[in-house]
C-alpha cells in the first residue's frame, strides 16, 4: 500500500539517492583538480593546464547539481520528518548547523573565485581558493558523515522527558561508526572519480582525441583507482566488523542468515523469502561468512530470528533489498580491483603507457565510467535500509518521524521530483560526453560566461 | 551561558535575530538574482549573457543564506519549523522544483550544445519566477496565519506577484549598477516599471498585518508606539520618492552612482522587514507558537551560538572579499 510513509521514504531516499551523486564527484575532484594546478605550477607543463582546463567544466556542473540538491534536502526535514528534528532536534541541530556554517559558505564563496577569478587575482590566491573549496565539501561531507553515523550508533545524550539533549559533544561527534563510514565515503568519491576520469579520458583517446593532457588524466586515474581499491575493500571490511558489533540485525540482512549459529556460510546467491523467513535457491560456502566477520570458522554470527519480539512485532529490516545492494557493492567492488590492476600492469608493463591498453581494454574503462555510483547508491542502501525500521538506532523509529502529509500530495511531489531527476541526470552525462567530444576536435570548450567586454580585460 | 541572565530567554531571542538577519540578507541578495532571472525575457542574446555574468559569481553563495536562515530555524525553533514546512507543504516543493531549474540552468545553457542554449534559458527564466512566486506565496501565507481558507490564498496570490515584481525591481537596480550603454539603460526603465510592485507589496502587507490580529493592532496603532514607530513609514515613503526622482533621471553623467538605487532597494527592505519583525515578535508562528516556547535546549543553542560568533563575521569578511574581486562592471566570465 502507497501510505504516507512509505511514499514519504521513497521520496526522501529519491532525494538523498539524487543529491549524493554530486557530491561524491566533488568532494574527491576539488583534490584532484587541485592536484592537477600543483603540478602546473610545479613544471609548467600545459598538459596538467589542459586536464585541469576540461575537468573545472564537468566539476563547476557537479557542483551546481549538487548544491541546488542539497537546498532540497535542508527542506526535507520539515516538510516530511518533523519528527526527527522534534525529537533529536537538540543533537542533529547542532551539527547540521555546523556543516552550513564551517563548510557550505566557504564553498560557496571560494567556487566563485575559483571558477571565475584566474585572471583577476594572483595565481596563489586562486590556487588557494580551489584549496579552499576541495577543504569545504570535505568538510560537509565530514559533518553530514557525524550526523548520519549517530543516527546509526547514538551516544553522548539523555532522553529527557522525551526528547534528546546532549550531554558530551565528544562522543556525539566521535561516535563508533563514524570515522569507518567517514573514510570509506571519502575513499568511494575518489574511486568514484578516478574510474569518471579514467572512463571519459578512454573515451576521449578511442575517439582520436590523443593529446597529452588525455594522456595525464588517464593514467593519473586508473593508478589512483588501483592504489585505493584495496585500502577501500579493507576499511569496507572493518566498517562491516563495527556494524556486527552496534547494529548484528544489520549483517543478519546483509549475509541473509536467519538464525544464530557458528560454522554460517557465504551466502553468493539467494532469494530471502521474508514472509517464509527463509532463503530460496541458496548458493553458498561453507563457513566463509564466520571467517570473514569473526575471523573463525566457528565463530558465532547473529541470525535474523533474534530480532522478533514475543508478540511478534519485527525489528530487523526487509532482507532482500539489504542483502542484495550490498552484493552489488562488493561486487563492483571486485569488478574495480580486477580493471584497475590489469590496466596498470598493462601501462607498467615495458613502460607501454597509455599506448599498452587494447581498445578492449578502454572501452572496458568507458563502461565502469560510473561504476562508482552505482557501488556508492549499494552502500548506502545497505547501510540506510539495513537500519530500519529505526530511524535513529533504539531511540526514533521512522514510522515515529513522519509528517501528517496527505498521501496524494506526497505522490504528487514525489512523481515531479522523479520527472525532474531523470531529465536531469539525462542532460548531465549527455553534456559530459559531449564535453569529451568537443574536446576531442580540439575546438574551444567555451563554458565560461560569455559576455561582450566594455572594460578591457585585467 | 548564565552571563545575561535566563539562558532560555535571551538565546531564543539571540537566535530569532539571527535568523531575521539571514532572512533580510537572503531576500536581497537571492532577490537581485532572481530578479534578474525574471527580467530575463526582456532582454535580447547579448544582454542575457551579460546579465548572468553579472551575477554568475555570487549566485551560489547568495543562495547559502536561504540554507543558514532554514537552518537556523531548524535548530533553533525545531517545532515551528516542522508546523510552518508541513503547513506550506506545496509551495515550498515548488520553490524547489524552480531553484534546481535556474540553478542547473546556469551552468546547462553555457556547456550543452547551442541548439538547447533557449531552452536552458527558458529553464532559467521559468526557475526564478517559479521560486520568486512561491516565496511571495509563503509570505502571504504566514503573515495571514498559515491557514488554507480561500481568502487567505488569495490574498497570498497577491504578495506573490508584489515579491516577484519587487525582485525584478532589486534585480534591475543591481543590473545598472553592474552594466553600461543599452543594457543599463534599459534596467533604469525596468527598475521604474518594478518599483510599484514593492510599494504595492509592502503596501498590502502592511495594511493586513494589523487586522490578521488585535495584538498586531494594538502594537502599533496605541499611544506612545505609533510615535515611534511612525519614521518606519514615513522613511520608506522618503525612500521611494527619491528612488523615483533618481530613476528618472539616470543613468548619471560618467556612471556616477551607479549603485545608489540597490543600495537605496536593500534600506527600503530593510525597513519593511523591520516592521514585519516588530508586529509578529514574539510568535515564530503567526499567533500559535513563540519563540520561547518553540525553542530548543539552551545548551544546543549555547554550542551553535559559540560557533555563529566565530564563523559568521568570518563568512561576512570573505564574502566581501568575492564581492571586491569582482567588482566593476560585468566582463565575460571564463574558467582561466
Ligand atoms: C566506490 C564505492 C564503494 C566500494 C567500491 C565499496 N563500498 Fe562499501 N560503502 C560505500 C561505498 C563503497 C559507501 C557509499 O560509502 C557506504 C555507504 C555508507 C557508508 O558508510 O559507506 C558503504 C557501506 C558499506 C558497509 C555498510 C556499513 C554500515 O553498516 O553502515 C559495509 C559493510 C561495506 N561498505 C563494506 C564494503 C566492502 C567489504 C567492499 C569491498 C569490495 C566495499 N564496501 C566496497
Ligand atoms: C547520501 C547518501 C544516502 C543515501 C543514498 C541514503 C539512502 C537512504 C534510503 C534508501 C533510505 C530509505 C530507507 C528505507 O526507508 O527503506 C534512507 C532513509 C533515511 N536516511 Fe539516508 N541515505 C543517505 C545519507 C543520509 C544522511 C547523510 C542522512 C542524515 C543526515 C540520512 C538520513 C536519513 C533519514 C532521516 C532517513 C529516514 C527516512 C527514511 O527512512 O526513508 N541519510 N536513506
Ligand atoms: C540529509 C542529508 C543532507 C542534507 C540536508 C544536505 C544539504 C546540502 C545543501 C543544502 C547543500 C548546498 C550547499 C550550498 O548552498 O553550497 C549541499 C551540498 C553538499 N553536500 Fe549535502 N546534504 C545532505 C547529505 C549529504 C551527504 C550524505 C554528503 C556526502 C557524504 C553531502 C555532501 C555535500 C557536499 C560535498 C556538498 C557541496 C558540494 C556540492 O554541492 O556538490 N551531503 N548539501
Amino acid at each position: 500500500m502507497l501510505d504516507t510513509l512509505l511514499l514519504s521514504r521513497i521520496q526522501f531516499a529519491a532525494n538523498i539517492s539524487f543529491h549524493i551523486l554530486f557530491p561524491t564527484i566533488t568532494i574527491a575532484l576539488g583534490w584532484v583538480l587541485l592536484f592537477f594546478k600543483l603540478r602546473y605550477n610545479r613544471t609548467g607543463e600545459q598538459r596538467w593546464m589542459d586536464a585541469y582546463g576540461f575537468w573545472v567544466k564537468i566539476f563547476a556542473l557537479s557542483f551546481a547539481m549538487g548544491v541546488v540538491s542539497g537546498i532540497t534536502m535542508s527542506f526535507q526535514f520539515g516538510t516530511n520528518w518533523p519528527g526527527f528534528m522534534e525529537k533529536v532536534g537538540n543533537v542533529a541541530g547542532p551539527l547540521l548547523a555546523y556543516e552550513v556554517l564551517t563548510a557550505f559558505f566557504l564553498e560557496a564563496v571560494f567556487l566563485g573565485i575559483m571558477l571565475f577569478g584566474a585572471s583577476r587575482v594572483p595565481s596563489w590566491v586562486h590556487t588557494l581558493a580551489t584549496f579552499l573549496v576541495a577543504f569545504g565539501t570535505t568538510m560537509s561531507a565530514f559533518w553530514i558523515i557525524v550526523l548520519n553515523s549517530w543516527m546509526h550508533t547514538p551516544q553522548g545524550f539523555e532522553m529527557i522527558d522525551g526528547v534528546a539533549h546532549a550531554t558530551d559533544w565528544w562522543a556525539i561527534v566521535f561516535n563508533p561508526s563514524m570515522p569507518y563510514r567517514f573514510f570509506h565515503m571519502l575513499i568511494a568519491s575518489f574511486l568514484t572519480v578516478s574510474f569518471l576520469i579514467a572512463g571519459v579520458s578512454a573515451f576521449r583517446w578511442l575517439i582520436g582525441g590523443r593529446t597529452e593532457g588525455v594522456r595525464a588524466a588517464l593514467k593519473t586515474a586508473v593508478f589512483g583507482a588501483a592504489v585505493l581499491i584495496p585500502i577501500q575493500i579493507f576499511v569496507g571490511d572493518q566498517h562491516g566488523l563495527n556494524t556486527l558489533e552496534y547494529q548484528p540485525q544489520k549483517v543478519a540482512a546483509m549475509e541473509a542468515n536467519w538464525n544464530t549459529d557458528t560454522h554460517v556460510p557465504l551466502i553468493l546467491f539467494a532469494i530471502p523469502d521474508d514472509e517464509a523467513r527463509e532463503n530460496r535457491f541458496e548458493i553458498a560456502i561453507p563457513n566463509l561468512a564466520s571467517i570473514i566477520l569473526t575471523h573463525h570458522a566457528d565463530g558465532e554470527v547473529p541470525g535474523l530470528n533474534d530480532f522478533v519480539t514475543d508478540d511478534g512485532e519485527i525489528m530487523h529490516p526487509r532482507v532482500a533489498p539489504v542483502f542484495w545492494s550490498f552484493r552489488v557493492m562488493v561486487g563492483t567492488g571486485v569488478a574495480m580491483l580486477l580493471l584497475s590492476w590489469t590496466a596498470s600492469v598493462m601501462m607498467l608493463r615495458k613502460r607501454h603507457g597509455v599506448e599498452g591498453l587494447p581498445k578492449v581494454m578502454l572501452w572496458a574503462l568507458v563502461g565502469m565510467t560510473f561504476s562508482g555510483w552505482l557501488a556508492t547508491l549499494a552502500g548506502w542502501y545497505t547501510t540506510e535500509i539495513g537500519r530500519q525500521p529505526w530511524l535513529v538506532q533504539g531511540v526514533l523509529t521512522t514510522k515515529e518521524a513522519v509528517a501528517d502529509v496527505p498521501a496524494p500530495m506526497v505522490l504528487s511531489t514525489l512523481l515531479t521530483y522523479l520527472a525532474v531527476y531523470v531529465i536531469l541526470l539525462g542532460a548531465y552525462i549527455s553534456v559530459i560526453f559531449y564535453l569529451a567530444v568537443k574536446a576531442s576536435r580540439g575546438e574551444n570548450l567555451g563554458g565560461g560566461i560569455a559576455a561582450p567586454s566594455p572594460v578591457p580585460a585585467e | 551561558m548564565y552571563l545575561f541572565g535566563d539562558p532560555t530567554i535571551w538565546l531564543p531571542f539571540v537566535f530569532a535575530f539571527l535568523m531575521g538577519v539571514a532572512i533580510l540578507i537572503y531576500v536581497v541578495l537571492d532577490g537581485f538574482d532572481l530578479g534578474v532571472g525574471v527580467l530575463f525575457p526582456f532582454a535580447d542574446g547579448e544582454e542575457k549573457d551579460r546579465m548572468i555574468a553579472s551575477i554568475g559569481p555570487f549566485w551560489d553563495a547568495n543562495e547559502t543564506w536561504l540554507v543558514l536562515a532554514i537552518g537556523l530555524m531548524l535548530v533553533a525553533f525545531p517545532a515551528a519549523h516542522g508546523e510552518i514546512l508541513t503547513a506550506l507543504y506545496l509551495p515550498v516543493t515548488i520553490m524547489l522544483i524552480g531553484l534546481i531549474l535556474r540553478g542547473v540552468a546556469f551552468e546547462f545553457r553555457v556547456k550543452a550544445p547551442a541548439a538547447y542554449k533557449r531552452l536552458w534559458d527558458n529553464a532559467f527564466f521559468a526557475g526564478s519566477l517559479i521560486t520568486s512566486l512561491s516565496q511571495g506565496f509563503m509570505l502571504g501565507l504566514y503573515v495571514m496565519g498559515l491557514d488554507w481558507t480561500w481568502g487567505n490564498v488569495g490574498f497570498a496570490m497577491l504578495t506573490a506577484v508584489f515579491l516577484t515584481v519587487g525582485y525584478s525591481f532589486i534585480g534591475a537596480t543591481w543590473i545598472i549598477h553592474k552594466t553600461d550603454g543599452g543594457l543599463q539603460f534599459k534596467a533604469v526603465s525596468w527598475a521604474q516599471g518594478g518599483i510599484w510592485g514593492l510599494v504595492l507589496g509592502i503596501g498590502a502587507i502592511s495594511l493586513a498585518t494589523p487586522f490578521v490580529s488585535d495584538r498586531i493592532f494594538d502594537k502599533w496603532f496605541s499611544f506612545p508606539s505609533i510615535l515611534y514607530l511612525s519614521p518606519l513609514p514615513i522613511l520608506s515613503g522618503l525612500l521611494v520618492v527619491w528612488l523615483w526622482s533618481m530613476l528618472r533621471r539616470m543613468p548619471f553623467e560618467a556612471d556616477a552612482r551607479s549603485w545608489l538605487p540597490f543600495a537605496a532597494a536593500t534600506a527600503l527592505w530593510l525597513l519593511a522587514f523591520a516592521g514585519m519583525a516588530y508586529s509578529f515578535y514574539p510568535y515564530v508562528v503567526p499567533e500559535k507558537l513563540t519563540i520561547y516556547d518553540a525553542a530548543s535546549a539552551p545548551e544546543s543553542l549555547f554550542i551553535i551560538l559559540i560557533g555563529t560568533c566565530i564563523v559568521l563575521p568570518t563568512i561576512l569578511g570573505y564574502s566581501v572579499l568575492a564581492y571586491t574581486i569582482f567588482r566593476g562592471k560585468a566582463t565575460e566570465l571564463r574558467y582561466d
